[in-house]
């Protein structure tokens, strides 16, 4: 699996773009390593992590009957414990329906208009996060494992090319301050990788739960860079590519970030 | 701006520090300027708690990171010596900072059930500052500690 | 009523010190943060939290607008006896919940 990615990348990026080194492999530090000793103690601790107040509430979501027909999502993936291990580990993942990816809230909509008949939840509403952080709660653990195949592939194409652009009033691509940068200090703070392995975090900055669309969305308007709508395909193509990048890599869902 | 050579050169002086203030006050993310607690502030709510009693330095430790990642959730740690036996106890622990909106932070009753004189939490800081925690003992005297805590901000600001 | 997470041990032998966490889920407005048109959003917190073992107070905490969102609270009691650690927190516009838990002391 390694070794087919590494092919991949040399293959579709080695000669076609002049652009930064990625970080090796084996180097990839998760943002936890990246953060003070208390802030990771409030990540391990499911008891003072502010997140776990959401993923309880997804417990309940999941056990609640909605919808012009009256299911629940136990209704038909019955335990998440059992049913849910290992899928956010796979997300974003292509929709064969929709022939693109699409990544796990929109999977749950997904799932509500077509299976529930119900009102699809707003981005970055209270109860999307939820469930999605009870959800990335059940492949805590789990190694990242995107799918690189010809129906994805495309895809992650796109995702890198915005990856490495320079965008912006700044002229700044993601790659110069998270492939050539990382560990370095910006306005104090050091630059992480920018690995997704927790989404959806609780970050100190929001004082709440948010999803890695919100989390980008914030990168791109502090590089003064045309930002996207929730749910765009420019995003979810991105998430795809950084989840990508990040293979291997145990998810933390939820974790704290400041 | 039109005016004579002087009068222009110091009213855009003046323009580019009020601009910069702005911008260093908009980096805090304080868009508005609340009258906010200052040295004379704090020491009034201090004194609320200890009234015209001395206020001896020591006993009390405050434990806070050096450098603050982000000023929303800071860890925060402040622990008495004391046998705490009924004869010989802490009673209450208060904390201050000097720069918040407003002094006070938090207030907690202790007692010898407590075995432990140890109170964590999170607080917020709205800037780099001195934070100040003062507890009172079972024979009425008060004993504090002082740090300065330095609060940066995350390099990329949410806009919307 | 609003999410509440205890972090006490099941068990404790009879005048062991043990650290009791509590976390509640609530925003915490400070009452100082402007809304969109400038205008300060009202305060609203959480502004007490007394904890009683088997009725009686063993600690007692006035929170202001600086404690942090979702108030995080730790400390300590002595294990006496086995029984419940009840936990109540009141605050603005008339907010209240409470949660209690279980200790056995051997």
């Amino acid at each position: 699996m390694i070794a087919a990615a590494a092919l991949f990348v040399t293959a579709l990026f080695g000669a076609a773009v002049a652009n930064a080194a990625e970080v090796p492999l084996a180097e990839r530090k998760s943002g936890y390593e990246f953060m003070a000793r208390e802030t990771r103690a409030m990540q391990d601790d499911d008891t003072a992590n502010p997140a776990m107040f959401s993923v309880l509430d997804g417990e309940t979501l999941w056990q609640r009957k909605d919808g012009a027909v009256a299911k629940s999502c136990a209704d038909c993936h019955d335990d998440a414990r059992t049913s849910m291990k290992g899928v956010a580990a796979r997300y974003p993942a292509f929709d064969a329906a929709l022939g693109r990816p699409i990544d796990l809230e929109q999977r749950v909509n997904v799932c509500r208009a077509e299976k529930q008949q119900a009102t699809p939840f707003a981005f970055e509403s209270k109860e999307l996060l939820a469930l999605a952080a009870y959800i990335g709660n059940q492949s805590r653990g789990l190694p990242i494992d995107i799918a690189d195949d010809e129906r994805t592939r495309p895809f992650l194409q796109t995702g890198r090319e915005m990856f490495i652009q320079r965008q912006g009033q700044l002229n700044l691509s993601c790659a110069q301050c998270h492939d050539d940068n990382w560990g370095q200090k910006l306005a104090g703070a050091p630059i992480p990788q920018g690995h997704p392995t927790g989404y959806p975090i609780y970050r100190l900055d929001w004082q709440t739960l948010g999803s890695l669309q919100r989390r980008l969305r914030n990168c791109l308007f502090g590089m003064r860079a045309v930002s996207y709508p929730y749910g765009a395909s420019e995003l979810v193509d991105l998430e795809l590519y950084l989840m990508w990048r990040a293979r291997g890599m145990p998810v933390e869902t939820p974790a704290v970030r400041p | 701006m039109m005016r004579a050579d002087g009068m222009w050169q110091r009213t855009r002086r003046r323009f580019l520090a009020e601009t910069a203030a702005l911008a260093g006050a908009a980096t805090l993310g304080l868009d508005s300027h609340p009258a906010g607690a200052t040295p004379a502030s704090m020491q009034a709510a201090i004194r609320n708690v200890t009234g015209e009693a001395k206020l001896n330095k020591g006993k009390v430790k405050i434990d806070v990171p050096a450098l603050i990642e982000n000023g929303n959730a800071v860890p925060l740690t402040v622990s008495c010596e004391s046998p705490m036996t009924q004869e010989d106890h802490v009673k209450t622990i208060h904390v201050f900072t000097e720069k918040n909106p407003q002094p006070n932070v938090v207030g907690v009753n202790l007692g010898p059930r407590a075995g432990r004189a140890s109170v964590s939490t999170r607080i917020r800081l709205a800037d780099t500052q001195k934070i100040v925690a003062v507890a009172q003992m079972s024979d009425g005297s008060f004993w504090s500690d002082e740090v300065e805590v330095i609060v940066t901000l995350a390099a990329c600001l949410e806009g919307a | 009523m609003a999410r509440a997470l205890i972090n006490v041990p099941a068990k404790a032998k009879r005048g062991e010190v043990i650290e009791i966490k509590t976390m509640i889920s609530h925003t915490m407005e400070t009452g100082f943060r402007p809304d969109s048109t400038g205008r300060p959003i009202p305060r609203d917190i959480i502004s007490e939290l007394v904890c009683k073992y088997n009725g009686e107070e063993i600690f007692r905490a006035e929170l202001f607008p600086a404690i942090a969102a979702n108030p995080f609270l730790t400390f300590f009691t002595v294990a006496t006896e086995s029984g419940t650690l009840g936990f109540e927190w009141t605050g603005d516009n008339g907010f209240s919940a409470s949660e209690s838990v279980n200790i056995t002391v051997e």
